[in-house]
């Protein structure tokens, strides 16, 4: 084996994909609900979603927390999973995809935190 | 009354006449007890000398003869042909190079066993008159599980992962190194991490899980890999701040 001990830095990606992971797992489910099925089948009041509503959660400390850790983290684990489906499938397309996907979480991430920050408090 | 017969159908590989794989069916005579190991030997002894395949014990205790059957990494002395409708298919292991028929060519795989350092580094030398590592049974049972695997490379027949970068350093090899890092005897953690953490390490694999299905001792190198990455996650974070105290040695 022609390998040299060289240390992977994929604890940094990994660690982003396990708690992006672990969320999903537990609110992924609830949010589908909510947004797809729930507020627009009439389950739950309309209000629950509206504008002023959402504004005021995003306004919040822990509104803007929780949304932030949902679309950051979500994204994280989105493209880690893209990233090793693309490997087991047979396309090893490397660092250039790496960059691409990542790359992708990052910018979702930054957007995320600009658009929360731009809302206010 | 004429016993039954079944199909083996063995991917056969002679290197010197044989441009490649090819597979030759056999009819053989079958009872409620006939392993796959056995209608082997009936093949070798009764039908055709020529057909090459590794095994030894007959029980499932030296891993000689972890072949591809119906598709799936098994032992064939722990495999009936009972358990198969129709033909049974016999082949190789995956993701080994083939010497000759159902022989592959192990030499990676002994490589990377051995690159855990799989023996005990002692935490704290001991001179033959200070007595021996002494160890409770409640220690023991922390790794027992790991050191029940038999080398015979089914893992790596199962691991995806494996067959996608031969350098990865897989799951059996990773579970003796585990069953090596939990030893309480053991002081050679942190020299096996650096493996743990490279780029051959624990981050090749995908949790898929397949390793500790076909493992026919029941090991669980899944676990060693995922728990691992954990280890090497907190080592690749932490590594600057000062390391707490080992663990005190055994009395």
């Amino acid at each position: 084996m022609n390998d040299p001990l060289k240390r992977s830095h994929e604890p940094i990606f990994w660690l982003l994909f396990g708690a992006g992971g672990m969320l999903a797992a537990m609110l992924g489910a609830m949010l589908v609900f909510l947004l797809a099925f729930g507020v627009p089948s009439g389950l739950l009041p309309a209000e629950a979603l509206s504008y002023t509503t959402m504004r005021d959660f995003a306004g919040n400390v822990f509104g803007k927390g929780f949304l932030f850790a949902v679309v950051a983290l979500f994204f994280w684990h989105a493209v880690h999973r893209i990233f090793h489906s693309l490997h087991d499938i047979g396309i090893h397309a490397g660092l250039p995809a790496r960059v691409l996907v990542y790359g992708t979480a990052a910018i979702g991430t930054l957007i995320a935190a600009a658009a929360l920050l731009a809302i206010g408090f | 009354m004429k016993p039954q017969t079944k199909t083996v159908a063995v991917l056969r590989y002679r290197p010197e006449q044989d441009k490649e794989p090819f597979w030759q069916d056999y009819e053989v005579p079958f009872a409620e007890d006939t392993s796959v190991l056995a209608a082997l030997n009936y093949i070798k002894d009764e039908l055709d000398g020529t057909l090459s395949f590794r095994w030894s014990c007959r029980q499932a205790i030296c891993g000689s003869c972890g072949l591809m059957i119906g598709g799936k990494p098994r032992l064939a002395c722990k495999t009936f042909l009972r358990d198969f409708e129709g033909k049974v298919t016999v082949e190789a292991l995956a993701h080994f190079p083939i010497e000759r028929d159902l022989v592959v060519v192990m030499d990676d795989f002994i490589a990377k066993l051995e690159r855990v350092k799989p023996w005990l580094m002692p935490r704290e030398e001991r001179a033959p008159e200070d007595g021996e590592y002494r160890q409770t049974p409640q220690e023991m049972s922390l790794y027992e599980q790991f050191a029940g695997c038999i080398n015979c490379g089914l893992c790596y027949a199962a691991c995806p992962q494996v067959g996608l970068n031969p350098n990865f350093l897989g799951p059996g090899a990773i579970a003796l190194l585990h069953r090596y890092n939990l030893d309480s005897r053991d002081g050679g953690s942190e020299e096996r991490m650096k493996l743990i953490s490279a780029e051959l390490g624990v981050f090749n694999c995908t949790a898929v899980g397949y390793c500790s299905a076909v493992c026919p001792k029941i090991v669980d190198p899944a676990n060693a890999v995922n728990v691992n990455k954990m280890n090497s996650a907190r080592d690749y974070f932490f590594r600057f701040l000062p390391r707490p105290a080992p663990k005190g040695g055994c009395q």
